[in-house]
């Protein structure tokens, strides 16, 4: 008693002495050497005196299962780890992983924040978790089958009604529904900490929407990358294997049997926090990631909406809180859900993991039940406890937590609007007298729990190890032989060192988990083992209908981007500061173009822009960095990483990556910031480039299927519209027979080099047009993107019947009007061309480009919305 | 008192619905004074899918939906219902509210677990103590239940006012509260809020009341339309209906539909569409007495 109180002392005068000496582990090795720590990394890392030190203990020395990987870390000098810090985020930041934060004002995305050292777990340690975990899971599966089912916690009164009756999550409509094998909960999450005595305790259960498996295995490709030789000489255990599991026990849930199963995952769309781990978990598993929108019932079955028509639907993971899954049964303000689901579902049609009702066992307020229900129902005790819970509605507890009030988290016992005190705020007087009268009101809505302080694990920050208070949170999913837990998890990080809540809609970060085992880990791979036959395929899954509609935008701001940059690249070098009027003519045909496309809207009515060198540049500079500036280059490329986010599981993470560093490039730090035109012109090159990387990925890597075919013709579309424009405004430009301006407009269309392989000669008006309007060989000439559109639409399914209009007729119009056309016409002196068949045959063209456009949305996107019937009110 | 009952719902829409589902809950209950000798639900154009189950409350409802094409929708029912009289309930010696309220706090006897599921908020329902305030001024210290629940129901006939403009269908109770109007829905809601902010069950009651007045009596409002009051559970009595709108106990003129947790739980028609556009709806209901 007495020596390990010494020990506690020591270290606590350890940790007085070293934090004055903080900085010194970055600044070299020399102070380093002087200090007596057990280990050098760790010298400045300590837990608060009160907290559990998940790597010491108490006598000082690092714990065994944290032994070789500390051996490891230390093997490397501050500079390595620093240099290994930072390819942690840069591998975070090309992966995309991010975390949507709600009410962010940018709303936009967050990146993840990776911890590069991983929390390590000893194995035997980890048996009892996983058993304890096991049968928590086991417990909770079985309550939610007598809730929905006979009641007989209620009628025998181990369970108090209140917590099912008083619950907005209890879903009526659910009750008495049949799940195959009785299995509702299959996927669970819980969130564990470590008080300081070293036992872990659940803070919540997870059994609505367990997220954060992806960000877990994220995490894991990660860590693993950055520390590849402790992570093997630890022999951490793999996850895949729980992700197999999953594929074959959501395929066993399929009505028409697990051979041909089609399950899919439904998300609430981009904007939900988690929207990223769905896209990464879809992929990872082959499920394809589907809206409500994207489905429909018929015939009491789920089918997803695809270009060719209804596809059968089996397996729903969804990502949806089971309220608003159908708005016909549940809350009929939803417009995520699938509308005539439960229906489906009651006839058997269809299985949805988790089952509907599954929020029910969430409730805090449960919590204060499971040990007698542990026993009443498995006739075991509860191996894993429960924080310490005491739920209002019960007489003594209430009593318990009026007393006791300063000292316990008060929390909402339901999902349900309440106003509840901010966890870790002490409460005025006030504040804490209103608490009481509204506990007091109506008890049933208020839980406690005891504060548990969380123990420390070190953490990365600017070079030097910091412990920081942790928490776990780990994932079960059920097999065949029962519930089986994810080896590993996420570790959340609290942002400082004093925190004791953790949120990842706060600025908390994560770290990889691992449990170290004797042997070496054995390799699961996702993928087929050759002993199983395989079913050879061609075609892809067929393309939902939102995400052609996706694609087709992605592939025209794509290619708007493209002619955007290369219109405003010859504009900055043809402009030229020193005869400000003499560049004029010259530029007259793009700034033209620019102005009907939109990125100078009324440039050409502010005559005195032309005379002021300097705010005409500053015109084209807006044009293209200002964010806030409708069709700016730097507005498209925000589009063209918003659309790529909506295909974000169909496209690779080249792509992907491509598309983000187009807008990081884009992106000037303030908009103080002086550009000089020269350097515009380089961030010009640099789009370029990186939308030819783009294209070329798009070209390359994507099986000619149907998303390929609606990005490739939007790309067509958008130049054929961009060509047309480009070439009208030449035609009607003051000095179109200039060779400076054809060279201008071979240049923009990046056509000069063909032009010079073929006339050895100045540019002339008819070659310059014969090359660029009607050249069907030439890949920038308008008849060659209308040409591809039409065998884009030889390939497409059928057009509907019932469209207006149809695509098809419209471009074999435009094709036979361009194949009459003859350049010579332009051959006349200029004062004709306007009234030329050439003149009029472009200016067709442009008029049948967004009739094209609208054939394509009416006949393949048309995917029209829900609603509600009007209700009468009763009088 | 036998009833020849018709009720006709019609959508006209704006554009073609494609697909629509719908759920209607239209059949009378069968309660031990109430009986339903025929009852047909017709639905024009004919559904692709029709199927009739019970719901949590008991509730018959019908869940069907058209897969063609259509512009319009007609629900039309047909029902022959029988009302038996009930007995006036002793109310002077109901049990006195706070015993009735103490029996609803946890732990619950199994016995009144069905009446305990009405005691909670409800998504349209929610207690308050404003509202609770507003009740004790029926419910004095120790007033039999029966009494303060006939009170309250004469105080919100009162102070609220029938105004068919002033709400809709979605109107929040808190607003209902504000302009002290509303419609039968709003005033069941407010009852039921009342007597749950004092920890008393009380359930919504969807239903008909007789169109054409027996002689000499004035015609009841809402008889046009479908009606709804409210049921409090009282102890040793059972479920009691209210009806605040016209400031009567329900007996032989009010025809049972269904019951819930609030109007959310049994509106009588809902459905979703895919398409169609904006539309309204046109209800009409006939009760005749045969």
């Amino acid at each position: 008693m007495s020596d390990s109180f010494d020990k506690k002392n020591g270290r606590d005068k350890t940790q007085m002495f070293q934090s004055q000496t903080q900085s010194s582990i970055g600044e070299g090795s020399a102070d380093k050497k002087a200090q007596p720590s057990p280990t050098g990394l760790l010298a400045n890392c300590f837990a608060s005196d009160t907290a559990f030190d998940e790597v010491r203990a108490d006598d000082g020395k690092v714990r065994p299962h944290y032994v070789k990987l500390f051996g490891a870390l230390e093997d490397f000098s501050t500079v390595e780890l620093r240099r290994r810090s930072e390819s942690c985020e840069r591998l975070v930041n090309e992966q995309g992983i991010a975390y949507n934060v709600y009410g962010d004002p940018r709303g936009m995305e967050r990146l993840w924040q990776l911890d590069p050292i991983p929390f390590v777990i000893a194995q035997d340690e980890w048996r009892a978790l996983e058993t304890g975990l096991i049968q928590r899971a086991t417990l909770l599966n079985k309550i939610l089958a007598d809730c929905y089912g006979a009641q007989e916690l209620i009628h025998s009164r181990w369970l108090s009604p209140a917590m099912v009756f008083g619950q907005p999550d209890f879903l009526r409509p659910c009750h008495g529904i049949k799940v195959p094998g009785d299995s509702f909960l299959h996927f669970y999450a819980a969130d564990l900490v470590r008080s300081p005595d070293g036992r872990w305790w659940v803070i919540s259960d997870r059994t609505q929407i367990p997220t954060g498996a992806g960000y877990a295995l994220a995490n894991r490709l990660v860590t693993s990358r950055i520390f590849p030789e402790p992570f093997r000489d630890n022999n951490v255990q793999r996850l895949a294997g729980f992700f197999r599991d999953a594929q074959k026990s959501l395929a066993r849930l399929s009505p028409r049997g697990a051979d041909n199963a089609r399950v899919v995952m439904l998300t609430p769309g981009p904007h939900n926090e988690t929207y990223f781990e769905q896209a990464y978990l879809a992929r990872y598993l082959g499920y394809m990631l589907v809206e409500g929108q994207d489905l429909t019932v018929r015939d009491n079955s789920v089918w997803l909406k695809t270009l060719s028509g209804l596809e059968r639907v089996d397996v729903i993971l969804r990502r949806v809180d089971d309220d608003f899954c159908d708005p016909l049964e549940l809350r009929n303000d939803s417009i995520l859900g699938v509308p005539g689901l439960v229906e489906a579902v009651r006839a058997g049609n269809v299985v949805m993991a988790n089952a509907l009702g599954c929020g029910l066992v969430q409730s805090p307020a449960f919590m204060s039940f499971l040990p007698g229900l542990c026993e009443h129902i498995l006739g075991e005790d509860l191996k894993l406890p429960s924080v310490a819970t005491w739920w209002c509605g019960q007489k003594d507890a209430r009593k318990y937590v009026l007393e006791n009030l300063d000292k316990l988290v008060v929390k909402s016992a339901f999902r349900t609007h309440l106003r509840t005190p901010e966890a870790g705020k002490p409460l005025s007087d006030e504040e804490s007298e209103d608490l009481r009268r509204r506990i007091e009101f109506d008890p049933d809505l208020f839980v406690a729990q005891e504060r548990i302080e969380l123990s420390a694990a070190p953490s990365w920050e600017k070079n030097l190890l910091v412990a920081k208070p942790v928490g776990l949170r780990v994932f079960l999913v059920t097999t065949e032989k029962g519930f089986s837990v994810m080896p590993g998890g996420l570790t959340r990080v609290a942002p400082d060192v004093s925190g004791r809540f953790i949120s990842m809609q706060r600025d908390s970060s994560s770290k990889d988990t691992w449990i170290p085992s004797e042997t070496a880990a054995a390799d699961v791979s996702l993928l087929n083992t050759s002993a199983q036959s395989v079913e050879l395929r061609r075609t892809g899954n067929n393309l939902p209908s939102r995400l052609a509609d996706n694609f087709f935008w992605l592939g025209r701001y794509s290619e708007r981007a493209d002619a955007t940059a290369r219109l405003l690249r010859s504009a900055l070098r043809l402009f030229n500061p020193e005869r400000t009027s003499g560049a004029q003519p010259l530029l007259a045909p793009l700034l033209q173009t620019l102005e009907t496309q939109g990125q100078l809207p009324g440039i050409s009515k502010k005559p005195e822009l032309r005379q002021n060198a300097e705010a005409f540049e500053a015109e084209l500079l807006a044009a293209i960095f200002d964010p806030s500036r409708p069709g700016s280059l730097r507005q498209t490329a925000d589009h063209l990483q918003r659309l790529a986010m909506l295909v974000r599981d169909r496209t690779s993470n080249d792509m992907w990556r491509v598309l983000s560093q187009l807008n990081d490039r884009l992106a000037t730090p303030t908009a103080s910031l002086v550009i000089l035109s020269g350097d515009a012109v380089g961030v010009l090159n640099q789009t370029l480039m990186g939308l030819a990387a783009f294209h070329g990925l798009a070209r390359e890597n994507m099986t000619r299927a149907q998303a390929w075919r609606f990005l490739d013709m939007g790309l067509r579309l958008e130049r054929a519209v961009y060509l047309c424009t480009l070439l009208d405004a030449t035609l009607r430009s003051p000095e179109a027979e200039n060779p400076s301006v054809l060279e201008a407009v071979l240049e923009v269309v990046d056509s000069s080099i063909t032009f010079r392989s073929r006339y050895n000669l100045l540019a002339t008006v008819p070659a310059v047009f014969d090359l660029v309007l009607l050249d069907d060989k030439n890949p920038r000439s308008v008849l060659f993107q209308i040409n591809q559109l039409a065998k884009h639409f030889e390939k497409l399914p059928k057009e509907r019947e019932d469209a207006p209009g149809s695509g098809k007729n419209l471009l074999a119009k435009c094709a036979a009007r361009l194949n009459q056309t003859d350049p010579r016409e332009l051959a006349s002196p200029r004062g004709t061309w306007t009234n030329s068949e050439l003149s009029k045959t472009i200016r067709e063209t442009m008029r049948a480009l967004p009739e094209i456009s609208n054939a394509i949305a009416a006949n393949y996107f048309a995917h029209a919305s829900i609603s509600r019937t009007g209700r009468g009110s009763e009088s | 008192m036998t009833y020849a009952i018709t009720h006709r719902t019609f959508y006209e829409y704006a554009a073609p619905v494609s697909v629509s589902q719908h759920v209607a809950r239209l059949t009378p209950r069968l309660t031990p004074l109430q009986r339903c000798d025929a009852f047909a639900l017709e639905i024009a154009p004919v559904p692709t899918l029709r199927r009739t189950r019970t719901d949590y409350f008991g509730n018959e409802l019908c869940l069907f939906s058209i897969q063609e094409v259509h512009r319009r929708l007609e629900i039309t029912t047909r029902s022959r219902v029988t009302v038996k009289p009930s007995e006036p309930a002793a109310a002077a010696s109901s049990i006195a509210w706070e015993e009735a309220a103490k029996m609803f706090r946890d732990p619950v006897s199994p016995a009144v677990v069905e009446p305990y599921q009405f005691v909670f908020d409800s998504p349209q329902v929610r207690a308050s103590v404003e509202l609770a305030d507003y009740a004790r001024e029926s419910f004095g210290d120790e007033t039999p239940l029966l009494v303060g629940a006939r009170d309250l129901t004469r105080r919100i006939f009162a102070d609220f006012k029938f105004d068919p403009k002033a709400t809709t269908v979605a109107t929040p109770l808190e607003e209902v509260w504000e302009k002290r109007r509303g419609v039968c829905q709003d005033f069941a809601h407010l009852g039921i809020a009342c007597l749950r902010s004092l920890g008393l069950p009380a359930r919504y009651v969807s239903g008909y009341l007789r169109t054409r007045p027996p002689e000499g009596k004035p015609r009841m409002v809402g008889a046009d339309a479908s009606h709804a009051w409210f049921r409090v559970f009282c102890p040793g009595i059972g479920w009691m209906g209210f009806d605040p709108t016209n400031n009567c106990e329900p007996a032989e003129e009010h025809i049972i539909v269904a019951y819930g947790r609030d109007f959310g739980d049994v509106s009588p028609v809902a459905g979703i569409l895919t398409g169609g556009g904006e539309h309204e709806v046109q209800v009409s209901v006939d009760v005749a007495e045969i």
